[in-house]
């Protein structure tokens, strides 16, 4: 039996149909938000992961019908222009398939950075992307750009409009 | 038609050799690229395969009508339904479309089941009643090679059998080594699982939207399976989520076309992960038996090796993937005589094929294993021995005897490979300093810090590019231009490794800095070759660049005859039309005019080799590697962290440096991944970790940190002076992470990947 879902994908009312086991990333992708890439659907490779209400999660993992009223976000909505153009132009990504669960993995640790007051080292961000694999990269441009854009957002006084 | 003189003057853009930009980079960084299982047409259903739970059995009924019965499940077909050949394969056809009498492996597709939902499809497969006679599997290669071996199939249990033989090979030496050395089961494991959407056309033909590396082998083998005309088969590249071999055979393409075509609908298919692991052809486990012969100063006097692969329940690349296993299983060296007999075997295990690096991977950790096994007993360097016998100009290759090419430099890159700095620390660091991760065990701080050893290790790899063994080869490709600019068009497949970018480079310098834009490859663009053996970028810039300078004389002319002018008046620079000096846009040295041509690359030919030695020129040229690895052990734990692997890799001319040192980490981290803990493990022939949470691929946390020197000779074959670059980073990172855990531990590391209970200290 198919349940209606409503949520918000990156602030677009969206209306997911699900059955009781269809997790939120098989509701998300039958509802052709395909920009969530399912890997494993078992919680393992974190290709599907979005925020949830602000925390981030596998999406293959949540119940679809938990989710009603929820905000999720996805790559699209979360990614930083200078996150964009840091992966681009230090080669984070080859096939992509990876690519939108580590932008919304590395958006979520750079935005808890910044709370925190402080740039991201590479260990940090080794372990904080640790749940994202990448066949094809080897990580280091992934590992780079994120702790490069950490860098220059901890520079940026807040308020100072830059 | 007219003809020039003398090409046109075509001002290049500078593209080739730079780190630009990659198209297809912004629509994955937002998720609008559209992988194979992204894709959605109106009407369409699902499909999903019935698989054997058994390695070995008679195959006795396929019981489909509790599934027809199931609400929304439109079809089931097994091999009965199958109206063209029931046999396919990549090379041989020995595979079965969908079971046929017997199965051979666990996860053999029986059957193919269609729904109106995924979720549904799958529920009807699980319905699906397949009665099966069990038989005992034949899990061991040597086994299935033995005298009263059961036959494992019509075509006998033995795929290829090589055997390569140059030199006095009655001597004996005054040192000699002996060494058996054994590889797991690699899987490809990239990240997006098998998908593909078919589509029926109006013609009676089929439209397949595969993620695949070579869309004419798929667009063959579905034509046979369904009897058609090739013509009548279209096979069009879908967004791949990594290949690195593991796309080059078929596996959902024949199932969702004949039902697209037997139901008048489109059918697509996503695998799971599970499914994944037992649907395409993982690397060749391999047990390689050495005799190395030497003089007192180290000097090779010979090289002796028995190579078995186990090749699985079916063909697919088994033949080619014995030749790299065997032509590479001398290395890098100069040796006078050399004895290499191999054995591609049939048995019950999963299906066996390529993987990047192609049997050469299994052949680089065992000669380089054996040549330290020979350091040692020589109380040689082990750099200094492979110094002192590395190939260099006028040397011929050891086990083919064709002359080596004088512009590898394989000294040089072990010499620069050393010259590379050593981890910062120098030194093991206690579990307490800084980056938990920079410790054996990790976060979970198993390791107490006592008995924590560093190792380092070097290795030097070797294989050729492109096909070889005098397979015909070429690439085909087309160029259209109009005053938007110029279109590609060709069938080599993008699987994630920057192919459209490097052609948007090497046709924007043949184009004079117009803009251009790659069409999604499609098998009516003409034959291309798959994209394997570190190829593509080679074939398909040889074609694009012929293409292209077709293209600008033909460009020359239709705008001399537009403007007037002399056709020898025509160039091309920064982007704009140069007539008559006068630079001019392209729309308006074009008008509403387009300008099509066609180009063609053809291969340097090769050689078979002799039937009985397999001597002669088998490989156009070759790629040349080095490794240095370090690691730390916890020797009371068997527990290692790879701390940095530094590289000196030939490619020729890196087009752009950007994507190659991208294939070096990502190449290395499959190396270091296979050296450590990956293999698909198949107790009675049963895969037993086909997940995620069981196999492990290296995560952020366990990747060294990579150095590398990108050494740039330049090919004097290749187009642009390129050489291939996808496979070396993980033909020597495995042995060179071995032979650091063997300094470590003292151990001696005789199969990878390492266990455990492999580098406790003794
Ligand atoms: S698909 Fe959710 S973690 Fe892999
Ligand atoms: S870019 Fe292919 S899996 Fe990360």
């Amino acid at each position: 039996m198919l349940e209606e879902v409503a949520v918000t994908v990156d602030g677009t009312p969206v209306a997911l149909e699900a059955e009781l086991t269809d997790s939120l990333l098989r509701a998300l992708r039958d509802a052709g938000r395909t920009q969530v890439t399912g890997g494993c659907e078992q919680g393992e490779c974190g290709s599907c992961s979005v925020q949830l209400d602000g925390v981030l999660v596998a999406s293959c993992l949540v119940p679809a019908v938990v989710c009603s009223g929820a905000e999720v976000r996805t790559a699209p909505g979360l990614l930083g222009d200078d996150l964009a153009e840091a992966f681009a132009r230090r080669g984070a990504v080859q096939c992509g398939f990876c690519t939108p669960g580590i932008v919304v993995a590395a958006e979520s640790v750079l935005a808890r950075a910044k709370d925190e007051g402080h740039a991201l080292t590479p260990p940090e961000v080794r372990e904080a992307l640790a749940g994202n694999l990448c066949r094809c990269t080897g990580y280091e441009g992934i590992v780079a750009a994120v702790v490069e854009v950490s860098e220059r957002r901890a520079s940026v006084v807040p308020g100072s409009g830059a | 038609m007219t003809t020039l003189d003398a090409p046109p003057t075509v001002e290049g853009a500078g593209l080739v050799g730079r780190s630009v930009a990659r198209p297809d980079v912004p629509p994955k960084l937002d998720g609008s690229f559209e992988f194979s299982n992204d894709l959605s047409v109106p009407g369409m259903v699902f499909g999903a395969t019935v698989r054997s739970p058994v390695a070995r059995g008679v195959l006795r009924s396929v019981d489909t009508a509790p599934a027809l019965a199931m609400p929304g499940v439109l079809a089931a077909f097994t091999v009965d339904d199958v109206p063209g050949d029931r046999w396919i394969g990549h090379i041989v056809r020995d595979q079965p479309v969908l079971a046929d009498g017997e199965v051979r492996h666990h996860g053999e597709p029986i059957a193919f089941v269609v729904a109106t939902s995924q979720a549904q499809a799958w529920r009807a497969a699980d319905a699906v009643v397949v009665d099966i006679e069990p038989l005992e599997p034949v899990t061991d290669p040597e086994v299935a090679l033995a005298e009263g071996a059961p036959a494992l199939h019509p075509d006998g249990n033995v795929y290829r059998r090589l055997e390569l033989r140059r030199g006095d090979l009655t001597e004996r030496a005054p040192v000699e080594v002996h060494g058996t050395w054994e590889t797991g089961r690699q899987d490809q494991a990239f990240l997006g699982p098998e998908s593909a959407l078919a589509v029926p056309d109006a013609d009676g033909g089929v439209t397949v939207h595969a993620a695949t590396q070579d869309l004419h082998l798929d667009r063959e083998q579905v034509a046979a399976a369904l009897g058609l005309p090739e013509e009548l088969v279209r096979v069009r590249l879908a967004g791949v989520g990594g290949a690195f071999g593991g796309r080059e055979d078929v596996t959902c393409q024949a199932h969702l076309a004949m039902a697209a075509r037997a139901l008048g609908r489109p059918v697509k298919t996503t695998y799971r992960r599970d499914e994944s692991f037992l649907a395409h052809p993982q690397r060749h486990p391999s047990r390689y038996r050495y005799t190395i012969g030497a003089d007192a100063d180290g000097t090779l006097r010979y090289v002796r090796a028995r190579v078995v692969l186990d090749g699985g329940a079916y063909a697919s690349t088994s033949g080619p993937v014995l030749g790299s296993a065997c032509y590479f299983a001398a290395g890098p060296y100069r040796v006078p005589a050399v004895e290499v007999v191999g054995e591609a075997v049939r048995t019950n295990n999963p299906v066996a094929g390529a993987m990047r690096g192609f049997g050469a991977v299994q052949a680089c950790f065992g000669i380089e294993s054996t040549l330290d096994l020979l350091a040692a007993e020589l109380l040689i360097d082990p750099v200094e021995l492979r110094r002192r016998n590395a190939l260099r100009p006028g040397d011929v290759f050891p086990t083919s005897g064709q002359p080596f090419d004088a512009t590898v430099d394989v000294v040089g890159l072990l010499d620069r490979c050393l010259a590379l700095p050593l981890p910062d620390p120098d030194e093991v660091p206690m579990p307490a300093e800084g980056d938990p991760y920079a410790f054996p065990g990790g976060t979970g701080r198993t390791s107490t810090g006592e008995g924590v050893r560093r190792g380092v290790g070097v290795a030097l790899g070797i294989k050729n590019h492109l096909y070889g063994s005098g397979m015909a080869e070429w690439s085909l490709a087309s160029v259209r231009i109009s005053a938007a600019g110029a279109v590609v068009r060709t069938a080599a497949t993008e699987v994630g490794q920057g192919l459209t970018s490097a052609l948007v480079q090497v046709a924007g310098d043949a184009l004079g800095g117009m803009p251009v834009r790659v069409a999604t490859a499609d098998s009516e663009a003409g034959y291309a070759g798959s994209s394997s053996a570190s190829r593509q970028t080679w074939m398909a810039s040889g074609a694009v660049l012929s293409a292209c300078r077709r293209a600008v004389e033909e460009l020359a002319l239709v705008v001399a005859r537009r403007h007037a002018v002399d056709p020898a008046d025509v160039g091309l620079a920064d982007g704009r039309v140069v007539v008559a000096g006068r630079p001019l846009e392209l729309a308006d040295a074009l008008g509403p005019e387009v300008v099509d041509a066609g180009g063609r690359y053809d291969a340097p030919r090769t050689h078979p080799g002799d039937p009985t030695t397999g001597q002669g020129d088998v490989h156009v040229s070759w790629m040349a590697v080095a490794h240095r690895a370090v690691v730390d052990v916890d020797t009371e734990l068997g527990v290692a962290k790879v701390v940095q692997v530094a590289t000196a890799q030939d490619v020729g001319r890196a087009v752009n440096p950007r994507e190659v040192r991208g294939q070096i980490t990502g190449g290395i981290s499959q190396g270091v991944g296979l050296a450590l803990t990956e293999h698909l493990d198949a107790p009675g022939g049963l895969v037993a970790n086909g997940s995620f949470t069981d196999y492990l691929i290296p995560t952020a946390a366990d990747m060294p940190e990579v150095v590398a020197d990108v050494v740039e000779p330049g090919d004097p074959q290749g187009p642009l002076g390129l050489r291939g670059a996808g496979e070396p980073p993980s033909l020597s990172s495995t042995a060179a992470v071995a032979a650091a855990l063997r300094a470590a531990t003292g151990r001696p590391v005789t199969r990878v990947p390492a266990r455990p209970q492999d580098l406790i200290a003794p």
